[in-house]
């Protein structure tokens, strides 16, 4: 069997919470016992609300947080280990929300993907040969390299970024939210261009997002996270046909959607006392409908 | 459809900097009949923001210039009143609800305390005048509308003491304060989760069937449109490209833009072909 590109074991994320004193007085479980993998040129997709940690995981694989335990692997090797910044860069990258602000304004689009390339250890015209490869390969003019963030459109903007993070041929692309700064047509063509460039470099992806419509789309499998604990997973298809658990259906439930089709196989909302209720209300109802099975 | 609540004719706007001009709303005409639920939805650039803001008398000149056109509020043209006149019906006849509920409350005072001064002088521009504890009496009162289950302890609150989905709460609540026939509401619920969302978008329904108020939605979101609206104007680049009751549009729009507007989104059932191996519509 092959290795898979990423591979999260057991994966925990406590955050102290001290009290006036500057004693820890309790810790916040953002991630609790994690697990998942995506194989060579798989889109994973983590769907979750604010709070879920999606993030926090996004995070830690990226080195910007420090497991409280578990293990992450890229090809088999584990990130934890002493593995150089470096070398942690070759393999990962990211790409963030809003393009708008993960751009430095006062550098050219050019002087922008120059970083990760210098970085590499290329030099003089390489640079911009590759530079002018890059532009292309995320179907940008080669003139965009003189040209500074702010004349640039959204999507424009992140191809660009798009452009940086696979300069350094990673073998996974976390993606944060890539779209949701877009309008929907531009959103279609930037996930067109990863689709495309997922194939043509074997890219994996981890698509981090709260829209579950693009989600169901885009990735081959996903995870569902309620307060740090993926509580469902599987294939898109099976999961977005038949949801398992509560939250998963209220999620998807939730969705606004632009066809019959689609409000024919959402699940209902389940109301109570008339109204939507919260994901905690929700469960903790069906939680006590376990329990006493009789009282309905 | 009977005379409508409001009623835009002709409406041309240009925006003018550094001697230059651009006119960025052509010819704009669009009804919100009483008691209706009627969606203005756009990509950004569309001007549905531009649109918005000339019906709430926000739009300032310059750079803004209202070249033509007329607005009419229950058969008065707002754009003839004099500015006195024009400000006394925001936030009484027509009420704004703001997109983002982490901005638009200041986080240095309670909430009781924010929507108390806003209802003191929304009562001012109209002449009259309530004591303290008749502020504070309506101030509740409209918490327990937008469904606040403890009104007391959310009117005390700071704003960071509150979730995103209940600060949304409490814009709308202020919207309600001095019982406007007309809510506008700019992108309601999308800096909220989905599940929050879809209890914001079903207060705004449940407060328009009860409370028999009109709502006009502004947003580029087409799955909260047809959720929400009973009618809908499609604008592009200024224009409104189409216009059509929300089932129709829906179902069988009839301009290219509105198709391929629809046939970008994402659908819930899947299909979608991704990346230039399956060319969409």
């Amino acid at each position: 069997m092959t290795v898979p590109v990423l591979e999260i074991i057991g994966l925990n994320k406590g955050f102290p919470v001290k009290n006036g004193f500057g004693r820890t007085v309790d810790e916040v479980r953002a991630v609790d016992d994690v697990s998942f993998s995506i194989a060579k040129g798989e889109v994973y997709g983590l769907a979750g609300e604010s709070g879920s940690g999606k993030s926090t995981i996004a995070r830690m694989i990226m080195g910007l947080e420090r497991p409280t335990s578990g293990d992450i692997l890229i090809e088999g090797r584990n990130l934890g280990g002493g593995m150089a910044a470096a070398e942690k860069r070759k393999l990962v990258q990211m790409v963030f929300q809003n393009p708008g602000s993960s751009l430095n304004p006062r550098r050219t689009i050019g002087q922008s993907l120059r970083v990760p390339l210098e970085a590499m250890g290329l030099a003089g015209r390489k640079i911009d040969a590759r530079i002018g490869e890059l532009l292309d390969m995320v179907q940008l003019p080669a003139n965009f390299a003189e040209r500074f963030p702010h004349e640039l459109s959204g999507g424009q903007k992140q191809r660009v970024a798009i452009a940086r993070a696979i300069a350094v041929q990673p073998r996974l692309l976390v993606l944060d939210e890539p779209t949701s700064a877009l309008d929907v047509s531009v959103q279609a063509k930037v996930i067109d261009l990863l689709v495309d460039l997922g194939r043509e470099l074997e890219l994996s992806y981890l698509f981090i997002s709260h829209d579950l419509s693009l989600m169901r789309n885009f990735a081959d499998r996903i995870g569902v996270l309620y307060r740090g604990r993926i509580v469902e997973t599987g294939r898109s298809d099976a999961v977005f046909e038949n949801p398992a658990h509560d939250y998963t259906r209220l999620l998807i439930a939730s969705v606004p959607v632009v066809t019959a089709e689609e409000e024919a196989v959402r699940p209902k909302i389940p109301l109570i006392d008339g109204e939507i209720p919260t994901a905690e209300a929700l469960l903790a109802l069906r939680e006590q409908e376990r329990r006493n099975p009789t009282s309905e | 459809m009977s005379e409508s609540l409001l009623s835009i004719r002709g409406l041309n706007v240009q925006f003018s900097a550094y001697g230059r001009s651009q006119q960025v709303l052509h010819d704009v005409s669009l009804d919100v009949p009483a008691h209706s639920q009627v969606a203005l939805v756009g990509e950004s650039g569309s001007g549905k923001t531009v649109t918005m803001k000339a019906i709430m008398g926000l739009l300032r000149d310059p750079p803004a210039r209202i070249l033509s056109g007329e607005i009419r509020y229950e058969g008065r043209d707002l754009l003839k009143l004099p500015p006195r006149e024009r400000k006394k019906l925001n936030g009484t006849e027509m009420s704004m609800v703001f997109q983002d509920p982490m901005s638009s409350l200041n986080p240095v005072f309670t909430i009781a305390d924010q929507l108390g001064t806003i209802l003191k002088y929304a009562d001012r521009r109209l002449g009259r005048s309530r004591s303290g504890r008749e502020r504070m009496a309506r101030v509740l009162e409209v918490l327990a509308q937008v469904r606040m289950r403890d009104p007391e302890r959310v009117a005390a609150s700071y704003p960071v003491m509150l979730s995103g989905g209940m600060r949304q709460r409490v814009l709308i609540a202020m919207a309600l304060l001095s019982e406007p026939k007309l809510l506008i509401a700019d992108e309601p619920g999308t800096a909220l989760d989905v599940t929050t969302q879809a209890q914001i978008l079903k207060l705004l329904k449940d407060l328009v069937a009860d409370r028999g108020l009109a709502l006009l939605m502004i947003t580029h979101n087409l799955g909260v449109v047809r959720e929400t609206s009973d009618y809908v104007y499609v604008m592009n680049k200024g224009v409104v490209v189409e216009h059509a009751p929300a089932a129709e549009l829906f179902s069988a729009p009839r301009e290219d833009y509105t198709r391929s507007l629809i046939a970008a989104v994402p659908r819930l059932t899947g299909g979608m072909r991704f990346g230039s191996a399956g060319a969409r519509v």
